[in-house]
């Protein structure tokens, strides 16, 4: 193979005692070969535009949130026992890594800040999937992949959420917990099952942070290793949604493709750098950002006996919490919230249009995504509103829309007037 | 776009009809907001002096160590010992009161919540409001209330140089709307001047607040003063990042 004849003569090139080292480990391991085909030799569509950023910044948020999360690992005590103080354990300890842990805070905002902005990213690539086509053939499967990692990512994200046990904390796995109480005949076992007590309580907190800390980020680089895998299998779709390997030179390589390294790291670290600005500035300046990254009242201690005003969960999952309250059952609500989400997995075969890219699909496409945007924000904003009056109604039209969007997808996608597609990618140097 | 522009007016209608559930905000708002500056030492300084004079009987700091404060407010042991520190223990103590609470839940009915996160859990602007907002109220057991949180359990501390505050709700309101506050406030009075002007005692909340807000987050000074070095250098290195980009990306055409 050319690709292996290549590597083996980059390996190996002088002949040096380093060059010999490099060549024996070759050899035996594999890693110039390895690097050749995975960056040097996969080829990327020369025309992504911004949206194609988000995927390497959720990689890299994943490793900010593994390094720092390490550390907070560190100094973390998992002691949901109340003492006659009023306070925990482990609330005690995130005051300890807070205040006299050496650069304890940076870690501590590092994480807290990642986690909002790990879904902001991840929010992002995906309605990039939506604009694109992404999750049509030949990518169904890194499309599921992907929503699997989505799932796993709001599972850490709870668990995560729950440990500095705060009086949102405690509430707010309290009202999670008690949806699984919902499950017919065997909702109650179930409950006392996942908590390890008849309350939310230290057993709860042990093994949500053994889930948090193992269990789940196990799950999640797994995941993530077979997204990468089934991307590099299919290689990326484009603003234009076409297949790049169609058109290949005289050469064998996608004459629209370009090689990832060098091209698309030195481009993805521009990303990493105006993304870091946003992260520091929001890390620095304002670390809270105005109760929607730490919650006021997650700084006050977990007390059974004192029920926050308003029940909220953090930003990032409001959107399905508005979808829970909009039904006046709860049985329903946990179905409809699950529902939601587990919409997405459906997304390549719901969608019937033979086109990817919305520049070549007609406006009706372009509209029904655009209410789609509109009612998953606007479920967003009112899953952190007291569910009352007004807001409740307007919860109900916007969940109406957001499985409407999916659930009629087949009929208003079926016969669509799409553009033709071009031959090659649209690229202007 | 129409429908986005409606949904934005749905919004803004929804949030004014909920937004304004406490019938006293009028008088909470004329209370004035914190303007916590925990750069202003000084201030500070003050502060904590404050702090110790006057809440410190009751409550704790009991996260904060006595020589971190006095580090991070220039303050040297000796000074510590002579004006903050009068228990006798050691410097690197934790801030607390010696009230036992034992005997506040029976002079108060409940125990005076430790302080340290107060700021953060509430606000600054609560806190200042707070201190600032306690009222003559015959109804409750220690004779007054307060105007941010109904039916506190707290006594009027302050009042000694504050003077006492009554609420002028001469104006007639339907009292179906003022279920659980029975008076709805208009006008805060001062009944009998304290031994501090208006400007004073407020200068005297701020200061205390202030200290309180740093109390919350004692690294807040350094970080955002690391934060300008944090984003200088990402701006620099943005910058070269884009060049190189740049100069690689002279070969796609």
């Amino acid at each position: 193979m050319a690709s292996a004849g290549a590597s083996d003569a980059q390996t190996t090139r002088g002949t040096g005692r380093w060059a010999r080292l490099g060549a024996w480990i070759e050899a035996r391991l594999p890693v110039g070969k390895f690097y050749q085909a995975q960056l040097l030799e996969y080829y990327a569509p020369k025309n992504f535009n911004i949206w194609y950023f988000f995927g390497s910044l959720a990689l890299f948020v994943l490793v900010l949130q593994l390094v720092s999360g390490i550390f907070l690992t560190m100094f973390y005590k998992p002691d949901g026992v109340i003492d006659a103080e009023g306070f925990s354990g482990a609330y005690r300890s995130v005051e300890y890594i807070m205040r006299e842990v050496d650069w304890g805070w940076l870690m501590r905002y590092l994480h807290s800040t990642g986690a909002s902005l790990f879904f902001i990213v991840v929010y992002l690539h995906m309605f990039r999937g939506f604009l694109y086509g992404s999750y049509k053939k030949p990518r169904e499967l890194l499309w599921i992949v992907g929503v699997l990692v989505y799932l796993a990512l709001m599972a850490e994200a709870f668990f995560g959420y729950v440990l500095p046990w705060g009086n949102m904390s405690y509430w707010g796995a309290t009202v999670i917990v008690n949806l699984a109480g919902a499950v017919p005949w065997v909702g109650t076992a179930l409950v006392e099952w996942i908590r390890g007590d008849y309350s939310i309580a230290d057993a709860t907190l042990n093994r949500f942070f053994a889930l948090h800390v193992v269990a789940v980020p196990l799950i999640l680089l797994a995941l993530v290793f077979v997204h990468l895998w089934a991307l590099r299998t299919v290689g990326s779709n484009n603003p234009d949604g076409i297949e790049i390997k169609e058109k290949k030179g005289a050469d064998g390589k996608p004459l629209d493709g370009i090689p990832f390294h060098p091209y698309y790291t030195v481009k993805d670290v521009v990303g990493v750098g105006v993304f870091g600005l946003v992260f520091a500035a929001i890390v620095f300046f304002m670390p809270t950002l105005g109760g929607y990254f730490l919650e006021g009242p997650n700084f006050e201690p977990a007390n059974q006996l004192s029920t926050p005003e308003h029940i909220a969960p953090v930003w990032y999952f409001t959107p399905y919490y508005a979808i829970l309250r909009a039904v006046p059952n709860k049985l329903a609500g946990a179905a409809l919230m699950v529902a939601a989400v587990i919409l997405f997995v459906f997304l390549p075969w719901l969608d019937r249009s033979p086109v990817k890219s919305i520049r070549y699909r007609p406006k009706s496409w372009g509209f029904a995504l655009m209410a789609f945007a509109v009612a998953f924000c606007g479920l967003g904003y009112l899953g952190m509103k007291p569910a009352e009056g007004t807001y409740v109604l307007m919860a109900r039209i916007l969940s109406g829309v957001y499985f409407a969007f999916f659930l009629v997808m087949p009929l208003y996608t079926r016969n669509e007037k799409t553009k033709p597609v071009p031959q090659r990618v649209t690229y202007h140097a | 776009m129409l429908k986005r522009a409606l949904m934005v007016l749905m919004f803004a209608a929804a949030a004014a009809a909920f937004g304004a559930d406490n019938p006293n905000q009028k008088c909470v708002d004329s209370l004035g907001v914190a303007d916590a500056e925990v750069g202003n030492t000084a201030s500070l300084q003050k502060g904590a002096r404050n702090f110790v004079n006057y809440c410190l009987g009751c409550h704790s700091l009991g996260f904060m160590r006595w020589n971190r404060v006095a580090a991070d407010l220039n303050i040297n042991e000796d000074q510590l010992k002579q004006n903050l520190e009068f228990t006798g223990g050691k410097a690197h103590d934790y801030i607390k009161s010696t009230l036992p609470a034992k005997d506040a839940v029976e002079w108060f009915g409940r125990a005076p919540p430790d302080l340290t996160l107060i700021t953060r859990a509430k606000g600054p602007d609560y806190v200042y409001r707070y201190l600032k907002g306690f009222y003559q109220d015959p109804a409750r057991p220690l004779g007054v209330n307060n105007l941010v949180l109904d039916g506190s359990a707290m006594p009027a501390v302050l009042a000694d140089l504050q003077g006492i505050q009554k609420l002028d709700t001469s104006v007639a309101v339907d009292p179906a709307t003022t279920k659980s506050h029975p008076r709805v406030c208009e006008k805060i009075l001062l009944e009998r001047p304290g031994r501090m002007s208006a400007a004073d005692f407020d200068d005297f909340v701020h200061d205390t607040v202030n200290f309180l807000t740093y109390i919350g987050e004692p690294v807040k000074a350094q970080r955002e003063s690391m934060g300008v070095i944090v984003v200088l250098f990402l701006l620099v290195f943005t910058v070269f990042a884009y060049l190189l980009k740049k100069e690689y990306w002279k070969d796609v055409h």
